[in-house]
């Protein structure tokens, strides 16, 4: 069986791997007997590396106004090998620590089950984040302290106390993201939310690195050839923000004392101008060595100050939704501008009104006096304008033709070309949905969903999605992304709605009408012709939910905003007078209602909410 | 006639005790690499030298377990065992969590596992069972298809987990196809293609002229002018040709030398084009004169451009950026401190330092102060080298000599070819480790993440190269079974 021409062939295989382990052996002897560089040359050549942070990127308002920058801040490391001779009350006294917690933290380093790259001959982190005043005692004295190294970092520093939300802050990495991104070593920071996560990469630039040399007991000899190979740490980019900060501190002010959120985007550009959530806190609090500190108490509140409720809340958004809805009945054929119908005030059937007007209605008025059984009417007809057909096939198919040109406005699913990190979906029920409630395709009718008519039941959208849905029809039938970096590349995720411009007077009128003659007359601006409309959202947990969408003005508009406070009733009372403050700080550059805003501010509708 | 022979009898003592050493070598280096001084046991199990004492436990139990199989079931399932591992490595890539880039690694519990380290046994019983197959002829360009699908199969599929080196390692089935009659051209037209490749991109980024042409391109294509004029000398035996295409080279470059005064010229395309020339002249000499082949000397110069220009457009054009970096590292290119040429130097020192009798167990500074990365798995023979000096390198390369001979005896004392192919298979496997992770650690051969057998850390690889090993005597076991 064995091919004897081939049995040559064996030697030189043999003789192939001799050779290579000859050459290792040979290559060994060079380097480890006959060269002398490696041999005297390694106790001084022990390379340490040091890592050098570069300073993270600036954020600006749309205004150039800068909202975050950095302030120098220090860490403590420490060699456990070169530590000798410590006195260890003067140190803590020095750093203003008590002994148990050096004791602790010392204990923590040495712990191979916490600090798995434990070495006794490599600097390990004992202290991170001191200001600049933390460690002015104990730089001078240093030098009692062998073993105790100072590195320098970067801090956030923040110019204003707000939009905590959009910024985001920044923590230490998880190991989870130090195992997917080789740019990070165990103790770096890195951005945990808003802004300071999705432009992490932008932001944080290049670190750096100096090579200096060390003796065999670890003690640093200098720098490794004059620092020839050492690479000075890049700064990261900075940022343009779309958010404009005056705009933004008023919306908080505004939303003292309640819980709730404000979303402001200009139409054209689909740029945010302001997003405020309440409760909310100064971004400065998450800095530093409180950071821990203060994120459990945020944590364990139970207002719920970390949640960004401009985006990640779900409402059903109420009468806020009756432009939408006159827009899609319309374009669907479903009415005219013409249609009229029936409205017997609070004895209506199956959809009570809550206002007394003439009857029958029009659609303009239907919106100014937010008349719901004009909207359930027409919203009956749209879907039912095929019949309903075997097995309600023909129906069904037409709700879902709804439901798409609803979904066209952003809603039913996050912005995924945005740039906001924190977004909850909303929700537009499929037919499946019902077909599963209702069990069965036959189940349900248009009776039976007539609350999607007046936007309560399962329809849910979060006030950035409301917000956008305002911006969509101030556009007349598109909207851009909304999106916080201020870059043109942003410009360029247009979405068309799907509606023709004809549709779009009445609807103008409609909510134009709704500060003449209709629910928000109070918060009218003397010269301004703004359109809007409120919204109440029932809520099973408590008093409705104060809503009130718009935009401002009429004519070319310039600012789309969603207002929702939560608990407090009705929408023209609560959430008007915010929306009619916000766009008159935009557009006219300041408040000359000082005494409506002061008496805003002051308005308390959840005593919980603590300021922060 | 077949005999029950007991397995004490039958076994391979020599090799065990070979195995054993090595084991038990690594297993102190690798004690000896994460040692603190402030750090008590070997058997501390929350340690790596803990955690790699439950490892070798456990691989000899896989071991002993392997030996007690009868010998004939490796060569009925050898294809089962090749297609279950195949559906592993591909299911690895779907549920692997991404480690660095590399979705290799399965978990199981407490256990991580790389799937690739079966994958060298499963395809070595392959390629042991189609080449042992009745009427398998190696030169039958029919069978060589599946033969390359059997062995590429699974390395372009570790490719495909982003982790190049193990794919690498497959290059080593190659020299089982040379033992068993492959034309030994092929090892030869192979080690120069990665000669050309190396030169093109490695020296590609050093400029003539400023920017006409670079170096690697023209190097390149002196290398296959190089080949040709030895060729036309050894086996054409023809100096004559040999001297024209010289003085044709010297004149073109000379011409074009002229021309670049005045006008711009990049030397790249003169040298493809002085290529080329030669290959339409060796053409035309075969077709007047009849030389014996010289149509193969053109072909060959004519791919090797081709080669060369697809490597060059590949890299440039086709590669991301990042993975234009990880060859780059591979080629030793990226001088950065933070980059493979640190590391590389830093091994070296290690070693260095260790001198003729070493600096002592656990007394190595280089590796304790963490600079040598990776110290208990691919570089583990820092350690060695530091702690045990060159006498201890010696050793330990010598007990891989010892083994490697003894497993090309064992494959050449067996009386069936699967057997043999097979045990080809795993000196081969060892052999390609051992050359590219010592290689590494000197500083000869790129950085390539690769394990040393039997002594860097980690339960998979032990594990891997113990089945691969033992599967091997216990066939060699079988061989008394078959005689008497
Ligand atoms: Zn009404």
């Amino acid at each position: 069986m064995i091919n004897d021409t081939l049995q040559s062939r064996r030697y030189v295989i043999a003789i192939i791997m001799s050779a290579v382990i000859v050459v290792y052996i040979l290559r060994l002897f060079t380097i480890q007997v006959i060269d002398t560089k490696y041999k005297n040359g390694a106790d001084s050549n022990a390379f340490l590396k040091k890592t050098l942070f570069p300073p993270r990127g600036l954020i600006y308002d749309r205004n150039h106004k800068l909202l975050v920058y950095n302030k120098p801040a220090f860490d403590i490391a420490l060699i456990m090998r070169e530590i000798h001779d410590l006195d260890t009350i003067s140190f803590c006294k020095a750093l203003n620590i008590d002994k148990q917690f050096f004791i602790n933290r010392i204990e923590e380093i040495k712990d191979y089950k916490k600090n798995p790259s434990y070495s006794s001959y490599t600097p390990q982190l004992f202290m991170t984040q001191l200001g600049i005043e933390e460690i002015a005692t104990i730089q001078q004295s240093m030098y009692k302290y062998p073993g105790f190294y100072i590195q320098n970092r970067t801090l956030r520093e923040y110019a204003f106390p707000t939009a905590a939300h959009v910024l985001g802050n920044i923590g230490e990495v998880s190991q989870s993201r130090i195992d997917n991104d080789d740019y990070y070593k165990q103790g770096d920071f890195a951005g945990r939310d808003g802004i300071e996560y999705t432009y992490e990469e932008q932001l944080r630039g290049e670190k750096g690195v100096e090579i200096l040399l060390r003796d065999a007991k670890g003690r640093i000899k200098g720098k490794y050839e004059n620092g020839k190979d050492d690479i000075a740490p890049k700064a990261g980019q900075n940022l343009t923000l779309t958010l404009d900060v005056q705009l933004q501190q008023l919306a908080e002010k505004l939303l003292t004392g309640k819980v709730g959120s404000v979303v402001a985007i200009e139409p054209s550009t689909g740029e945010i101008l302001a997003m405020a959530s309440s409760p909310t806190f100064d971004p400065s609090i998450l800095v530093g060595r409180q950071r821990s500190k203060n994120y459990m108490q945020l944590v364990n509140d139970e207002t719920k100050p970390l949640i960004n409720r401009a985006t990640q809340a779900q409402y059903s958004p109420g009468s806020a939704f009756k432009p939408l809805q006159a827009l899609v009945f319309q374009q669907m054929g479903g009415i005219t501008e013409n249609t009229m119908f029936a409205c017997n005030g609070p004895e209506s059937s199956p959809v009570k009104c809550t206002h007394h007007h003439g009857s029958p209605v029009s659609l303009l008025n239907a919106i100014e006096q937010s008349c719901n059984p004009y909207f359930w009417n027409a919203f009956k007809t749209t879907i039912e304008k095929n019949g309903y057909g075997k097995k309600n096939e023909i129906f069904r198919n037409t709700y879902d033709d709804w439901a798409r040109r609803v979904k066209l406005f952003g809603l039913g699913s996050k912005f995924t070309d945005s740039d906001i990190y924190e977004q909850a979906r909303g929700y537009i029920p499929t037919q499946k949905f019902y077909n599963r409630v209702y069990r069965g395709v036959t189940g349900w009718r248009a009776i039976t969903i007539r609350s999607l008519a007046i936007g309560q039941g399962e329809v849910l959208v979060t006030p950035l999605q409301l917000a956008n849905v305002m911006a969509a029809i101030a556009n007349q039938g598109y909207y851009i992304t909304p999106h916080l970096n201020k870059c043109d590349s942003m410009l360029k995720n247009i979405h068309q709605c799907g509606i023709d411009k004809k549709y779009f007077p009445i609807v103008f009128e409609g909510m134009s009408g709704v500060f003449e003659d209709g629910t928000a007359r109070a918060s009218r601006i003397e010269g301004l012709d703004m359109c809007g409309k409120t919204g109440t959202a029932e809520n099973s947990h408590g008093k409705d939910h104060s809503i009130f969408v718009g935009f401002a003005p009429r004519d070319n508009p310039k600012i789309a905003i969603a207002v929702i406070v939560e608990n407090a009733g009705f929408g023209a009372t609560y959430a008007a007078p915010i929306f009619s403050l916000l766009v008159e700080q935009y557009i006219k550059g300041k408040i000359a209602r000082t005494e409506l805003r002061d008496r805003i501010t002051n308005l308390v509708t959840n005593s919980n909410v603590q300021e922060r | 006639m077949y005999k029950n022979v007991s397995i004490r009898y039958a076994l391979d003592w020599t090799t065990v005790f070979f195995y054993v050493v090595l084991v038990v070598m690594g297993w102190i280096s690798i004690y000896g690499a994460s040692y603190n001084f402030d750090q008590a046991s070997i058997f501390d199990f929350s340690q790596r030298a803990g955690k790699q004492f439950i490892w070798i436990i456990t691989a000899f139990a896989i071991g002993g377990a392997l030996l007690l199989i009868d010998s004939k079931m490796y060569n009925i399932f050898a294809y089962f065992i090749y297609a279950g591992t195949i559906l592993l490595l591909i299911i690895t890539i779907f549920v692997a969590h991404d480690i660095k880039g590399s979705r290799s690694w399965l978990v199981l519990g407490p256990i991580s596992f790389q799937p690739e380290e079966i994958a060298k046994m499963a395809t070595a019983l392959a390629l042991a069972k189609f080449m042992s197959s009745y009427n398998y002829k190696l030169k039958n360009w029919k069978d060589l298809l599946p033969l390359s699908f059997i062995i590429f199969g699974p390395a372009l599929i570790i490719v495909l987990q982003n982790e190049t080196g193990g794919a690498l390692v497959f290059l080593a089935f190659l020299l089982v196809l040379y033992r068993e009659g492959m034309n030994g051209i092929v090892l030869l037209i192979g080690s120069f293609a990665v000669l050309l490749f190396i030169t093109i991109i490695k020296l590609s980024i050093i400029p003539i002229q400023v920017d006409r042409g670079t170096l690697g391109m023209i190097l390149g294509m002196s290398f296959i002018l190089f080949v040709e004029i030895g060729y036309a000398i050894f086996f054409g035996k023809n100096q004559k040709e040999a001297l024209i295409l010289l003085a044709g080279t010297f004149v073109i470059g000379l011409v074009s030398y002229f021309i670049n005064i005045g006008f711009y010229l990049n030397y790249n395309y003169v040298a493809i084009f002085t290529v080329l020339a030669s290959c339409i002249y060796w053409i035309v000499i075969e077709i007047f004169k009849r030389y014996k082949r010289y149509w193969m000397l053109a072909l060959f110069s004519f791919s090797s451009v081709l080669f060369c220009f697809s490597a060059d457009y590949l890299f440039e054009k086709v590669l991301e950026p990042h993975q234009q970096v990880r060859i780059r590292v591979l080629l030793n290119m990226e001088n950065a401190p933070l980059g493979a040429g640190y590391n590389v130097n830093q091994s070296k020192i290690a070693i260095g330092s260790g001198g003729f009798w070493g600096k002592g167990f656990l007394n190595g500074t280089q590796t304790k102060l963490k600079y040598v990365p990776e110290q208990d798995t691919d570089f583990i023979f820092c350690t060695v080298g530091e702690e045990h000096g060159f006498w201890g390198s010696t050793l330990v390369l010598f007990f891989y000599w010892l083994l490697l001979m003894r497993i090309l005896r064992i494959a050449e004392r067996q009386r069936d070819q699967f057997s043999r192919v097979y045990g080809y298979c795993v000196a081969s496997i060892f052999f390609f480790h051992l050359t590219i992770n010592i290689g590494m650690v000197l500083g000869i051969m790129p950085v390539i993440g690769i394990p040393l057998p039997f002594f860097s850390y980690g339960g998979s690889s032990l594990w891997g190269f113990t089945i691969l090993l033992f599967i091997l005597l216990r066939l060699d076991a079988a061989r008394l079974e078959r005689l008497r």
